[in-house]
């Protein structure tokens, strides 16, 4: 377990840094639901969507060759269909209606104060601790 | 070298959520579950992350410009909205459910099996579905 929290401060630095790089070489802010969301729904076009596709081939490739070295790791992800669709729906349309997620609202905008970002994150909190708490402890579905 | 730029802040962003544990369902699951058996790690990844973007946005803030683009972008918009809320709160739900966010869903996609990749998917649908059910949430 406290191996685990070592682990969870070195790749969050990690992340911490990886944002840090993209917003002082490129002026971007790393948010990977806007990032994917705009490259989808066709928003972002020309060098911008050049970039964006840019990062996201980085952070799908780079995990890709690190578990062709170290092998992969485990994702424990449900394997409940109607739980799977029913959660990606929820987090595609809710990140792309309040702007950011995790990455955005969470890491860039808490680190500057951004009420939005900070708003945002405890009503992700807030929401996703009352759902896990419905579904495993009262309908223990997941 | 903004794409070289973008590509190696991908590629650390992708082994940094690995690593912290944030593409393990139960690890963040775990972290959301407060009043069970609660896993208190994400509170090191979100602390370790805010660290060095603290530095960064200070940093920004004495720079002027970025290395390689001619402005940072604009200070933070004091505005909340009702779209703001909701949007967060159906994405927790998400989130909550599978133990999956936006990134992690994307670092995970060569290992995370067809369970992974159908979670992709959905997400994308419900990012299309966004622009208009944006509009109804305007004209309530």
């Amino acid at each position: 377990m406290i191996a685990d929290y070592w682990m969870g401060l070195a790749g969050g630095l990690m992340i911490g840094i990886a944002a840090s790089i993209l917003l002082l070489g490129n002026g971007r802010i790393m948010g990977a639901s806007g990032i994917l969301g705009s490259v989808v729904d066709g928003s972002a076009r020309g060098r911008d969507r050049t970039e964006k596709l840019w990062f996201m081939g980085g952070l799908i490739g780079a995990p890709a060759l690190a578990i062709l070295i170290f092998g992969p790791g485990e994702t424990h992800l449900t394997g409940n269909i109607s739980v799977i669709i029913a959660a990606g729906l929820l987090v595609g349309l809710g990140t792309r209606l309040a702007n950011g997620c995790t990455s955005g609202h969470g890491v860039c905008g808490i680190s500057r104060l951004s009420p939005r970002g900070i708003v945002a994150t405890l009503w992700y909190l807030l929401a996703g601790a009352v759902t896990v708490y419905l579904f495993r402890h009262i309908m223990g579905l997941i | 070298m903004r794409r070289a730029v973008a590509a190696v802040s991908g590629a650390i962003f992708g082994l940094g959520l690995m690593i912290s544990g944030m593409t393990d369902t139960t690890k963040v699951q775990g972290w959301l579950d407060f009043l069970g058996d609660w896993d208190p790690t994400l509170a090191f990844v979100l602390g370790g992350a805010i660290l060095p973007m603290a530095v960064a946005w200070a940093l920004a803030g004495r720079l002027g410009a970025p290395a390689f683009d001619t402005r940072f972008p604009a200070p933070p918009d004091p505005q909340l909205d009702r779209q703001l809320a909701i949007g967060s709160i159906l994405f927790g739900m998400g989130w909550g459910l599978a133990g999956l966010c936006p990134g992690p869903s994307l670092a995970s996609l060569s290992w995370g099996g067809w369970g992974g990749a159908l979670f992709l998917i959905a997400m994308v649908a419900g990012m299309l579905a966004a622009p208009p059910v944006a509009r109804r949430l305007l004209a309530v």
